[in-house]
């Protein structure tokens, strides 16, 4: 994010787009809903589906899924046509408009409405609202990442900010929640193919230089493979070994089938993690780690605050603390390491990492601190690009209207879409095993609207079979408004019926993000 | 800002300004019984337990939606002011059943305490219980109707805390009860399970099932589950999560928590949880030792990599492990394994 969570409380004018925020960021959820219903928060939904925030909403636009830039472009070009961009913000500040300037023109609001299915003139109300408020902040999600287009819908979005002087203030801002409670700061320690700890790209020799020299080794030059690719590859046989710690990609990746097969196709498969999980199942090596509850350390929210993780509970059986579990074998490998604890290591990531400079173990006690924090006399950072952005001036990127990877046809008319509930997380690794969650929540559902339920007749509480061309699963059909005609919703957490089976692992050619928010399906009745 | 001075029974106490008399004189040490003031929630004046004297003006306000004025004279331990709270106290306690010792807030009980401070002793007064049976319907907590004092902290977290309003006061007098729209169970309204209403009722008439163990001791850390991140206080007595709470102090979450954190954190605690090494051995995953399994790892790593080279082994970190974890990890990639090969799952 660049503002922070306590800056919605005072929100003026708060953008919402492919985040279901009241169920998969409660408290972030709470905060907008506050924000709305005491301080006047104006806040627009783009989203297809009738999710719980929309109830404070003053606009609520229903885009077809998959056409985020459409809808976010014909704003922009509605804030032009009618002179209300911020001329000074984009004199001083940003470069490139007029590259990014005819997808803008081209998408009026009349065009966008038939590719989004919003009304153009709820788009002119949308692209007003946000221009004219002092301080407009924007929010997504996965809703907005997980699409083959996924980095252009974040560029469209960045656009939208730029054009309209809400960055580098209290209250505005790009916002993008962070699923898992620290992808932040797995991204930031360097849990990336392309970039080393503090994101410097693995290909700039004098950053390697400082790593090579702390570390007394000689680093790759070229960037890894993501996730996805490296699960292709061990397929191929080119990867020969996989460590895996505390991921489930057995039930979270797209396209299920695909992974499974690659797992159990790699020679060599090492697993850490609390439970045996779907993926653990296929290991050849299983190593017991420590719960969040076992550990010390620290974590990384995602208003990039950094706050202390304190043990609590005594390690079951013979599991053992996951960095001395890499230590032991590290050492066993004849890569020595020689840390006593977790404080130790943080001392130096504060030596390598400039952005984690200032924030050592005792000062992160009471209320965490938000990088960048370059020294120890250093408060953290509330929001960023205050004066100016981390490249000089912010830049426009084109981002024309491209179509999802797969589009409903005639075997598979309807458009799936996923994405998380209240009640559950991520895999339901861990949440599945609270019975009251269970209770309230027992899952494995789809969502269905009434008019296309009819015409499959297909009845509330009824067991379907959700297909598409990569696999098909059993759910129990939920027939509501919620969804719009055309759309079917699944949420990804369960293990019984696992919408991942059916998700596309198309990837954004940049990001590498596979399309998990478009697929096309078909639905019937089981016998 | 300026402090502001007044005095309370002749001591003098500083104020802050915008401070109730209730909240600058508690903040001194003094305690004046209250029940439905909240320090998170909007003054409410409903229980009229801490009704005061203030030199002039007219009848008994209370301390709680008073504001401190320099120079207040206030008086809190009168006769008059007594007998008042004592019999507001009597009328509370009449129809709340006698059952403090098997109660699952005993002993910390704002009831208790006030009505301790105020000497009522229960058994004087005419028993007239309310007949609503308990609403048992959500899987975490449970109201018991009989011991509500009709507060309405409960109400007020949940619509002004939470934004939500998932519970009301419903009908008057002595008919009324806190229920959700339309007297349905709490299970079948909008409520999202936060458990924060139950954190702030100060009797026992929200209590989460099984929290009747006190914790033994109590650690801050922060929750397993979103990105938020909010910090919790955990309450662990026999190496167990007894008891969670959100941290009031921390300024992401101010004491917030949503059902996961509040309610989801027994997995730790699982059975299941994997206790050894396992190998896996004709197909089977089998137990073994620390020194079997990491000294088959570190064999296996190096054969491959002196075979095919570092770019043959690839490594996914966590989401979930801590910033310590994951550079260790990608460390142990880069420069023990050799591999450029690092991701986790940040696009999932
Ligand atoms: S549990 Fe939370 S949502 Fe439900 S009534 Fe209580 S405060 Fe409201
Ligand atoms: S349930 Fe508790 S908080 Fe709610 S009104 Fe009754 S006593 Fe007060
Ligand atoms: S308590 Fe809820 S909102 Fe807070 S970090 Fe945990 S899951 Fe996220
Ligand atoms: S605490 Fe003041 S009226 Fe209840």
């Amino acid at each position: 994010m660049t503002n922070s969570i306590s800056e919605f409380e005072t929100a003026d004018t708060v953008f919402i787009i492919g985040s279901n925020t009241t169920e998969a960021h409660p408290i972030i959820g709470l905060k907008l809903r506050r924000a709305a219903l005491f301080h006047g928060a104006k806040i627009i939904v783009a989203d297809p589906r009738r999710i719980d925030i929309t109830q404070v909403a003053k606009l609520h636009l229903r885009q077809r899924s998959g056409t985020d830039v459409a809808l976010i472009n014909a704003m922009m070009n509605v804030i032009l046509a009618e002179g209300l961009e911020d001329k000074n913000f984009i004199a001083e500040r940003t470069e490139g408009l007029e590259d990014a300037l005819p997808a803008i023109k081209e998408m009026t609001p009349e065009r966008a409405e038939k590719i989004t299915g919003v009304p153009a003139e709820n788009i002119r109300q949308a692209g007003r609202m946000f221009a004219q408020a002092d301080r407009a902040s924007i929010v997504y999600a996965m809703g907005i990442t997980q699409h083959s287009h996924g980095t252009d819908n974040v560029k469209a979005l960045c656009n939208l900010a730029m054009l309209t002087g809400n960055l580098g203030k209290e209250g505005a801002g790009v916002n993008p929640l962070r699923g898992q409670n620290n992808v932040q700061g797995a991204c930031d320690m360097g849990g990336l193919p392309n970039v080393l700890p503090g994101y410097k790209p693995v290909t700039d020799e004098a950053a390697r230089k400082v790593f090579e020299e702390a570390w007394g080794v000689k680093l790759p030059e070229k960037p890894g493979l993501t996730m996805i690719e490296m699960l292709n590859a061990a397929e191929k046989g080119e990867i020969k070994a996989l460590f895996i710690m505390g991921e489930n990609p057995a039930l979270s990746d797209p396209n299920l089938n695909h992974t499974r097969h690659a797992l159990d196709q790699c020679e060599f498969l090492v697993v850490q993690d609390i439970f045996l999980t779907e993926t653990a199942q296929f290991a050849d090596v299983v190593l017991p780690g420590a719960s969040f509850a076992e550990k010390d350390g620290t974590f990384t929210n995602t208003e990039r605050r950094v706050g202390r993780v304190r043990q609590a509970l005594t390690l079951p059986g013979q599991a053992r603390q996951d960095w001395q579990i890499i230590q032991d074998l590290s050492n066993r490998m004849g890569y020595a390491m020689k840390y006593d604890s977790p404080r130790q290591i943080l001392e130096e990531i504060n030596q390598l990492v400039p952005q984690y400079a200032g924030i050592t173990w005792y000062r992160i006690e009471k209320k965490g601190i938000q990088w960048p924090c370059p020294d120890t006399s250093h408060p953290g950072t509330k929001f960023l690009h205050q004066d100016k952005f981390t490249r000089g001036k912010g830049k426009f990127h084109p981002t024309p209207f491209i179509e999802s990877a797969e589009l409903p046809d005639k075997k598979y008319p309807l458009l799936l879409t996923t994405g998380r509930q209240l009640y559950h997380f991520h895999t339901s690794t861990m949440t599945g095993r609270v019975e009251g969650l269970e209770e309230l929540c027992p899952g494995g559902s789809v969502e269905i609207n009434p008019e296309d339920a009819a015409g499959l007749e297909i009845m509330d509480g009824e067991k379907v079979e959700v297909a598409s061309r990569r696999g098909k699963v059993e759910a129990i059909a939920l027939v509501t408004e919620k969804v719009p005609k055309g759309t079917i919703f699944m949420p990804f957490h369960f293990a019984a019926a696992p919408a991942n089976m059916l998700t596309n692992d198309a990837l954004d050619p940049t990001a590498k993000i596979p399309e998990l928010k478009v697929c096309a399906a078909a639905v019937r009745k089981v016998a | 800002m300026e402090e502001i001075k007044f005095t309370i029974d002749g001591q003098e106490v500083t104020a802050k300004p915008g401070q109730s008399v209730l909240e600058a004189t508690l903040a001194a040490g003094i305690y004046i019984p209250n029940l439905c003031y909240d320090p998170k929630l909007e003054p409410y004046g409903g229980c009229r337990l801490c009704v005061v004297e203030i030199e002039g003006m007219r009848g008994l306000p209370t301390a709680c939606t008073t504001k401190v004025t320099p120079g207040m004279k206030v008086r809190s331990e009168t006769p008059e002011v007594h007998q008042v709270r004592k019999i507001t106290m009597e009328l509370l306690v009449a129809d709340h059943p006698l059952e403090c010792l098997t109660c699952s807030l005993n002993q910390r009980c704002d009831l208790q305490k006030a009505a301790a401070f105020l000497g009522v002793d229960q058994s004087r007064l005419r028993r007239s219980e309310r007949a609503l049976a308990n609403d048992e319907s959500n899987p975490f907590f449970v109201r018991d109707f009989k011991k509500c004092i009709l507060c309405a902290r409960c109400v007020r977290v949940c619509s002004e805390v939470r934004g939500l309003g998932a519970i009301d006061m419903a009908k008057r007098g002595y008919e009324a009860f806190i229920s959700p729209f339309a007297g349905l169970p709490i299970a079948d309204s909008i409520c999202e399970s936060c458990g924060e209403c139950v954190d702030h009722c100060p009797t026992g008439a929200l209590y989460v099932r099984g929290e009747a163990i006190l914790p033994g001791k109590e650690v801050k850390t922060i929750c397993p589950y979103c990105g938020v991140g909010c910090q919790m206080v955990l309450g662990i007595r026999q190496n167990r999560i007894v008891k969670v709470l959100g941290d009031l102090t921390y300024p992401v979450n101010s004491g917030s928590l949503c059902v996961k954190g509040r309610f989801g954190l027994d997995f730790a605690s699982s059975e299941d949880r994997l206790k050894t090494p396992l190998i896996k051995k004709n197909g089977q995953l089998v137990e073994a030792t620390w020194d079997e399994a990491l000294d088959l790892v570190a064999s296996r790593f190096k054969e491959i990599k002196k075979k095919h080279g570092g770019q043959a082994i690839a490594g996914l970190c966590s989401a979930k492990a801590t910033n310590e974890e994951n550079y260790l990890f990608q460390k142990f990639i880069r420069a023990g394994a050799g591999s450029p090969h690092i991701d986790h799952c940040a696009r999932l």
